[in-house]
């Protein structure tokens, strides 16, 4: 069964186990101690599927031990989970937004530097892409990136900085104007207007998903295919529309076993087991169903209606992450760019 | 809870000597259980603070601090603390001027109102606010029709900070006024003074002592505030991001080294901006014998 963290009282556990740990009283009761417990830091999209998937995992963990696993997850904004296991959050698994928050993790020596070759497609079970969510009947008739920059187009995003799922929205949006536009001088006016368009720029994608669905704030939300598919699903009533761009981006959230970690808590046969089984046709087909992109062909297949094939770029064609991180999202980057040319008065206008 | 910080016994004389000014005993075991006990709780994370940024380097520690972004968002949070902390120093010392002057029903339910900024979890405040200020919101609505909006906009960095620190003005000054021996207004209304003339005179400079210690805390944490502030704020950079998200931001790309460098400029200027308040306040009181 699985048990709901946060990712504030995951800190707590962690720091109450380190501490029991030192004094030598706690032996034997920790849960983290156990081989049949297992602990996923996790980001915010993937709420859902988690909760799914730990049930999934669960029997067949149980089918083939013979013990019910206890599954542990904590969901967050993907940089800051990265941070909380590199600052001893005892995850033994990560299932983050972006190659380069596991990658930071590995620079610690927590995960092993080759993690992204120990499983299929880049160590990534499924992925996502970009989208446009509008309200009922698109009033605002966006179709592409180039309707979101139009005056009086107000967009709903999560700050790159901090959001995993918003680097991937500016790396779409930036490889359709740099194509459309001509060039990368268009592109960064482009990122510029696009960001001046929006008015609540939240930590993390979930925060935008609510902003835009819950407090009815903004004309689109630019985010996760997965979300923009849990909102409309959450409302029931048709009340937003699914617009897909011209040209988006194949998000890749990559999964990685916590080495260290592991080893230390004995959990190296679930936690591997727990990624490993995230192939498999039943967990493709749960991938399918929670709305993330399966590449199981059964799966596929199945999901078809739901996926459009979409023209896609990848983070390779921006030089991987370790390029374009500093790149876009570094002090001083194309970002920090953009920010830095919009202005406003102390008391908005509001149009 | 902090009147009393305001408020040195008369009889301390200022100097370098080792002397208890209390009849009570215990000054040795009291004082090294205050300095272990200032060391862990409040020296020790600003310590920390200091090494992470003192690897550094002096030209990467000033070029981190000195970036447009960093020194927009300070001036954005100095600003807008500045904002929120005037307006509650007179909105406040009036809800404590009516609090203990005056007798009306439901006077011990208004007293009460003022501590839960104190109690509510930032967050739910944040929430709450954005929620009545925003576009659509019931008090965001109003303000629509005069091109005014104050959810996402820098005035709603200004609108949370003044619900969390008014408490802070209110409970500083509140003991003061009750305090202030209402004989000497009488006697100055029977020598012919204006009503104006006695507030000013004679009531405004017993009070300002605690005023601006009031201010001066007030200012402090609305510097500091993160939680509420972020739900109304927009958080957009160079418009309306304050300093400590601009820090969680550096955290959240590993940037531990610029997180600290920020901080330790943000420590630095609220230092020494609270030192001048309370020298300020050390002349006020010096000039009008409080």
């Amino acid at each position: 069964m699985a048990i709901s963290l946060s990712r504030r009282q995951a800190l707590k556990f962690s720091a109450a186990a380190g501490i029991a740990a030192g004094t030598a009283t706690f032996a034997g009761s920790p849960a983290f101690a156990d081989a049949n417990t297992l602990l996923n830091v996790s980001f915010d999209p993937t709420a859902q599927l988690y909760a799914a998937y730990d049930k999934l995992f669960a029997t067949h963990w149980a089918t083939k031990t013979g013990t019910t696993p206890t599954l542990h997850y904590s969901h967050g904004g993907s940089g800051a989970q990265a941070r909380a296991v590199i600052e001893g959050l005892p995850a033994d698994v990560v299932t983050l937004a972006l190659a380069y928050d596991i990658d930071a993790i590995a620079k610690k020596g927590l995960i092993a530097a080759d993690w992204q070759s120990r499983l299929p497609n880049n160590s990534t079970p499924y992925t996502s892409t970009i989208v446009f969510l509008v309200r009922k009947g698109n009033p605002k008739n966006i179709k592409d990136w180039g309707d979101l920059i139009q005056p009086g187009v107000q967009i709903v995003a999560p700050n790159p900085k901090t959001s995993g799922g918003a680097r991937w929205n500016v790396l779409a949006a930036w490889a359709w104007a740099e194509k459309n536009l001509g060039g990368q001088k268009a592109a960064l006016t482009y990122l510029q207007k696009f960001f001046a368009n929006v008015p609540v720029l939240d930590s993390g994608a979930h925060g935008s998903t609510l902003t835009f669905t819950q407090r009815k704030i903004g004309d689109v939300l630019v985010g996760w295919e997965s979300d923009a598919y849990l909102s409309i699903k959450e409302a029931g009533n048709g009340e937003f529309e699914i617009i897909r761009p011209s040209l988006s981006i194949l998000a890749e959230p990559p999964v990685a076993l916590v080495d260290k970690n592991v080893a230390a808590h004995g959990t190296t046969a679930i936690a591997t087991e727990y990624l490993t089984y995230l192939y498999s046709p039943e967990a493709q087909d749960l991938i399918g169903a929670n709305f993330y992109r399966p590449s199981d062909p059964a799966a596929v297949a199945k999901y078809a209606s739901q996926f459009p094939t979409l023209d896609l770029v990848t983070i390779k064609d921006f030089g991987g992450w370790q390029k374009a991180q500093p790149e876009f999202f570094g002090n001083g980057g194309y970002l920090d760019q953009a920010f830095g040319a919009s202005g406003s008065s102390f008391f908005g206008i509001s149009s | 809870m902090s009147a009393s910080l305001s408020v040195p016994a008369p009889h301390l004389k200022r100097g370098f000597r080792w002397r208890p000014v209390s009849v009570l005993p215990g000054f040795g075991a009291s004082f090294a259980i205050t300095l272990v006990w200032l060391g862990i709780i409040v020296l020790g994370p600003l310590a920390v603070m200091l090494w992470f940024t003192a690897g550094m380097g002096w030209e990467a520690f000033l070029g981190t601090i000195t970036t447009p972004r960093v020194l927009m968002d300070l001036w954005i949070s100095l600003r807008s603390a500045l904002y929120a902390s005037l307006a509650n120093a007179f909105f406040g010392l009036l809800v404590a001027w009516v609090l203990t002057r005056y007798e009306f029903p439901g006077r011990r339910f208004a007293d009460a109102l003022v501590d839960l900024p104190f109690a509510l979890p930032t967050a739910v405040a944040g929430i709450a606010l954005s929620t009545l200020y925003a576009p659509d919101g019931w008090l965001g609505s109003l303000l629509t029709p005069f091109g005014l909006q104050i959810a996402f906009q820098p005035a709603g960095i200004v609108v949370a900070m003044m619900f969390i620190s008014l408490p802070f003005i209110v409970r500083t000054v509140q003991p003061v006024i009750e305090d202030l021996e209402a004989e000497q207004e009488e006697a100055a209304h029977l020598m012919g003074a204006s009503d104006l003339a006695i507030f000013i005179r004679i009531s405004l400079p017993a009070i300002l002592p605690a005023l601006l210690t009031g201010f001066a805390l007030a200012f402090a944490r609305c510097l500091g505030e993160y939680g509420s502030i972020i739900f109304i704020a927009g958080n957009r950079p160079m418009v309306s991001e304050i300093v400590p998200v601009l820090i969680v931001q550096e955290l959240d790309q590993f940037n531990y080294q610029g997180a600290t460098a920020i901080g330790v400029l943000m420590l630095a200027v609220s230092f020494l901006l609270l030192l001048t308040i309370n020298l300020l306040q050390a002349w006020v009181r010096k000039r009008h014998g409080g």
